[in-house]
């Protein structure tokens, strides 16, 4: 066989993990990777992964940042479990993603950076590439990453640390020709970015980006080749997107479909800045953004933005849930539309900032004083966060309601490919509004949705007062003791009341069996995967998937009566499984993870097969 | 609502804007004195009823929207600035008017009060300022005097209190002022001042709690005493006060001192004239420091200078970026760079 002609063998789909120290640019390269795979045709999920700090000290494990791609010629539902490739681009990136590569994988390692310092940041007493086992295991790619990267640039007029820094481009170029993947979307993306202000910072990178390909190309570093056909998907227009992107956009769409103003209003946090990032550049569709003094003053303005008539929003991540819980409480009193997007990460407390988890559902249903629920909407993939986005505003805008979106730190920043929906053709959303000429009872509610309608200021004649007093149908304030209770009651009954706004809850599977998996959020990925893999061995197993979590669905109750078992996969000690079995009266089994990370597949299959 | 044109022409009065509730401040309360200065003001601004809009933190003085019949909202303790700051950023034509207290705005929202000062939102704040919390029952206030014994001081206050006033200097409020309950006449003019600045409004009323701190500010408006205490401010006037306006503020080296026309060869060339909207910050800063009992207690408009305003500035960017990119598109937006079809 001569080099020219390595081994090209077709896959369905491939999990690819790049890994380095945080200032050796892991998360562009898992980002180009992306994009290529994307235009390729490919469909994908993405897992990047990196520490609280900005600049952790370099080489040392706490500053390992990884970036993991699946993507296949089918229905891609999550990053995917153990990678099947893995490039680390020092000993501490080794160190701490080896034990998760696959049997046999592709290990590709930057030689340059194993020397006696950084072995010793890593923990490593002896070179672990020194140890012939390592090639026994896996498929060994030994390259000296910085050093080609050095050669490839000896002509640009880059001082030599600023070529080094070009090595990420290098290795990325070598998975390019490994996984056959186009080299024309990474090339126009620093022709953009660079391309302008800094050209010879552009053209280093393309170099370095190409002298990978080539590497490949023309030396047998690596045996073999892998093609990963265009995924049969649906006709249309597609992008990638990330979830808190989505759910931008998503928020956009809403307030257009309602006719509103968008004013969103936000403190940043880890991970919810980029919603307020995001809607701060489209200023050009008339939103007005307010970057707040505190959690707290963000939600005080995004009601008051929603008193006024506009439609106010809010985005944070736990700790900010707790600082918002009183104006949570007072939005919800007085009946006025709202979205508070919690993009979830591990807490509790500080707990791990960039780590996803599904720890505030109960934050959620429970977090205010007083007995007074607020509708909980979840996004359960990141594309899915724009029609998340979208429910939860009709909830807000129709029932005049505050609505919790929970996001999740994993959707937030993982990407898929998205087919674009029409825009013009998605359901108008009708605010509750008292038409001008109409007499007005603030606290009047529509005798079927239970929903008051609202009236702004501005509006003659129609001048009214509320606040977080108890009041009555008037809206005057009211102390008397039966009034408190009736109204306490028919609060509780409104959310109550938006589940008849639902459609049939989705069953992924048959409608009973054996085994429902129930989840919520943004373990869908990994649920359907695992359910549907069992499915296919045979086994009565299905899986439902929340999206609305209070109100929980009408059919619920009768989708969980045709199971015999019912399992309750959570990112968290067990807070779906509690609000079940205490709505229910179910005996569930609970499936628990706490560890920053999301489900694999393979987790959920070991569980499903230890409950059938 | 088919005779919106009648109504609308129809001059406002003061009845308009008294609402049918029972108002339960205490009996003697100054709030009544400043509810009643307010509905007084209002018919005269010019702004459609309709248009104004009160918002209160929780407190005494918070419960000032019910008995306006106007568009209000009693918020939650501390964060009243931040609910008018998303109504008046969500609709600029609105005329907002905030209402607090001294332990409304300057203890629990100290915070928000600092921004939404230095931000400059054409917003009208009234501190009622009684150095006490009375809704509570008579602990001490952030205002409340070193020595001030309550329930929660027992032995005395040893809290150094904030000035009202030097703390809206310090977030750089383009107009700080101050009123009492007690001169109807002077209230109306000072929100009058208010409402005409351009930018947030930082009123100061002094403001008697019958229960739990009454008199406070007995000896500053007294009777017997004002026309000494009290200094009151007028743009381009010197610094007078005293029954005979023979009593005068004159700077020496950086300090003020009282002194008298007539005596030591004073004359009215070296009172210090007064000067609000001077963009020297030491002007206002000099009259803060005048503080009961060396000093009289200066009443009317400290400072008021003009500066961007954040919801105009907020409009601005809005139209700048639509001139520049035309109406948002999403459909584009979405289908726009790094987009790819599928046949």
């Amino acid at each position: 066989m001569s080099a020219s002609a390595k081994n090209l063998i077709e896959i369905e789909s491939v999990v690819v993990r790049f890994a380095g120290d945080s200032g050796d640019g892991m998360q562009i390269v898992g980002e180009q990777f992306t994009d290529s795979s994307a235009f390729a045709g490919n469909d994908l999920a993405t897992l990047p992964d990196f520490p609280a700090e900005i600049r952790a000290p370099a080489g040392t494990l706490p500053g390992v940042s990884g970036f993991q791609i699946q993507f296949g010629s089918r229905r891609v539902h999550t990053p995917g479990d153990c990678p099947d490739a893995l490039v680390a681009m020092n000993p501490a990136a080794l160190k701490v993603n080896l034990p998760e590569l696959a049997d046999g994988g592709l290990l590709v390692v930057n030689t340059e950076a194993f020397k006696t310092a950084n072995l010793a940041k890593a923990g490593y007493l002896e070179n672990p590439l020194d140890d012939p086992a390592l090639a026994e295991k896996y498929t060994l790619v030994k390259i000296n990453i910085t050093d080609l990267t050095k050669e490839a640039l000896a002509d640009s007029p880059l001082k030599p640390t600023e070529k080094t820094r070009c090595k990420n481009f290098l290795a990325l170029g070598f998975t390019y020709w490994v996984y056959d993947r186009p080299l024309e979307p990474t090339i126009n993306f620093l022709e953009t970015k660079w391309g302008k202000r800094l050209p010879e910072v552009a053209q280093a990178n393309i170099k370095a980006l190409r002298a990978g390909y080539y590497l490949g190309e023309t030396t047998e570093l690596a045996q073999n080749r892998y093609q990963i056909a265009r995924a049969g998907t649906r006709p249309g227009t597609y992008r990638k997107i990330n979830g808190n992107d989505a759910l931008v956009y998503g928020l956009v769409s809403g307030a257009q479909s309602a006719g509103k103003e968008l004013l969103f209003s936000g403190y940043p946090i880890t991970p919810a800045s980029s919603i307020l990032e995001g809607l701060a550049a489209l200023k050009h569709f008339g939103i007005k953004t307010v970057q707040a003094e505190d959690e707290i003053a963000a939600i005080g303005v995004a009601l008051g933005a929603s008193f006024a008539g506009s439609i106010g929003v809010t985005a944070t991540s736990g700790p900010g849930m707790c600082l918002k819980a009183e104006f949570i409480g007072l939005t919800a009193m007085t009946e006025l539309p709202m979205i508070i997007v919690d993009v979830q990460r591990g807490g509790p407390s500080t707990g791990l900032p960039t780590k996803t988890e599904q720890g505030d559902l109960l934050l959620s249903y429970f977090g205010k004083h007083g007995e007074l629920p607020c509708p909980i909407v979840a996004s359960t993939s990141p594309s899915d966060c724009f029609f998340a986005a979208r429910e939860a505003m009709r909830i807000a805008l129709e029932y005049n309601c505050p609505v919790i979106l929970l996001s999740e730190l994993y959707l937030a920043i993982g990407s898929e490919p998205w087919r674009i929906p029409n825009i013009a053709s998605l359901p108008a959303i009708q605010p509750n509004i008292i038409e001008q000429g109409d007499e007005y009872v603030p606290y009047k509610r529509d005798p079927k949705t239970l929903a008051r309608k609202l009236a702004y200021p501005g509006m003659p004649g129609y001048e009214h007062r509320i606040g977080g007093l108890e009041k009555d149908e008037t809206g005057g304030v009211s102390y008397d003791p039966l009034n408190h209770e009736k109204m306490t009651r028919l609060r509780i009954e409104k959310v109550q009341a938006i589940a008849n706004s639902l459609p049939p809850t989705y069953i992924n599977g048959d409608k009973s069996g054996k085994l429902l998996v129930l989840g919520w959020g943004g373990t869908e990925g990994a649920i359907t995967s695992a359910v549907n893999r069992t499915r296919d061995e045979g086994f009565a197993v299905s899986s439902v998937v929340l999206r609305h979590l209070n109100p929980l669905p009408n059919d619920l109750k009768g989708i969980l009566d045709g199971f015999d078992k019912i399992l309750i996969p959570e990112l968290n000690h067990g807070q779906l499984r509690f609000l079940i079995q205490s709505k229910y009266l179910r005996e569930t089994i609970p499936y628990n993870k706490i560890q920053g990370r999301p489900f694999t597949v393979n987790e959920l299959l070991q569980a499903i097969q230890d409950n059938i | 609502m088919s005779q919106e044109p009648a109504v609308a022409s129809a001059p406002l009065t003061k009845k308009d804007f008294v609402t049918q509730n029972d108002v339960r401040w205490c009996p003697g309360c100054g709030d009544y004195a400043i509810l009643n200065s307010i509905q007084k003001t209002f018919p005269e601004l010019g702004v459609p009823k309709e248009n104004f809009v009160v918002i209160s933190g929780i407190g005494c003085s918070s419960r000032f929207p019910y008995y306006m019949e106007t568009f209000g909202f009693h918020t939650i303790h501390g964060r009243a600035p931040t609910v008018a700051t998303g109504v008046k950023v969500a609709n600029p034509n609105l005329s907002v008017w905030m209402v607090t207290g001294d332990g409304d705005a300057l203890s629990i929202g100290g915070n928000h009060l600092l921004h939404i000062l230095r931000r400059n939102l054409d917003i009208n704040i009234l501190l009622f300022n009684n150095r006490v919390y009375g809704l509570t029952k008579g602990q001490y206030s952030p205002t409340s005097s070193v020595g001030m014994k309550t329930k929660t001081t027992p032995m005395g206050s040893f809290d150094h209190p904030v000035n009202p006033i030097q703390f809206a200097l310090g977030a750089e409020a383009t107009f700080v002022a101050r009123t009492v309950d007690t001169d109807p006449k002077h209230m109306v003019e000072t929100f009058q001042a208010a409402h005409a600045h351009k930018g947030t409004s930082f009123v100061e009323i002094f403001q008697n709690c019958v229960i739990f701190n009454k008199d406070v500010w007995e000896d500053i408006y007294g009777r017997g005493v004002k026309d000494d205490q009290i200094l009151y401010l007028e743009e381009g006037k010197p610094l007078l006060f005293g029954k005979e306006k023979n009593r005068g503020i004159r700077l020496n080296g950086l300090d003020p001192e009282v002194v008298t026309i007539g005596e030591n060869g004073i004359t009215e060339n070296d009172i210090l004239v007064h000067n609000p909207s001077s963009l020297n910050p030491l002007q206002a800063a000099l009259l803060s420091q005048l503080l009961h009992p060396e000093f009289p207690t200066p009443l009317g408009v400290l400072k008021s200078i003009q500066r961007d305003v954040y919801e105009d500035c907020m409009d601005g960017q809005v139209k700048a970026a639509k001139d520049a990119k035309g109406q948002g598109d999403l459909q584009a937006t979405l289908a726009g760079a790094g987009s790819w079809v599928v046949e």
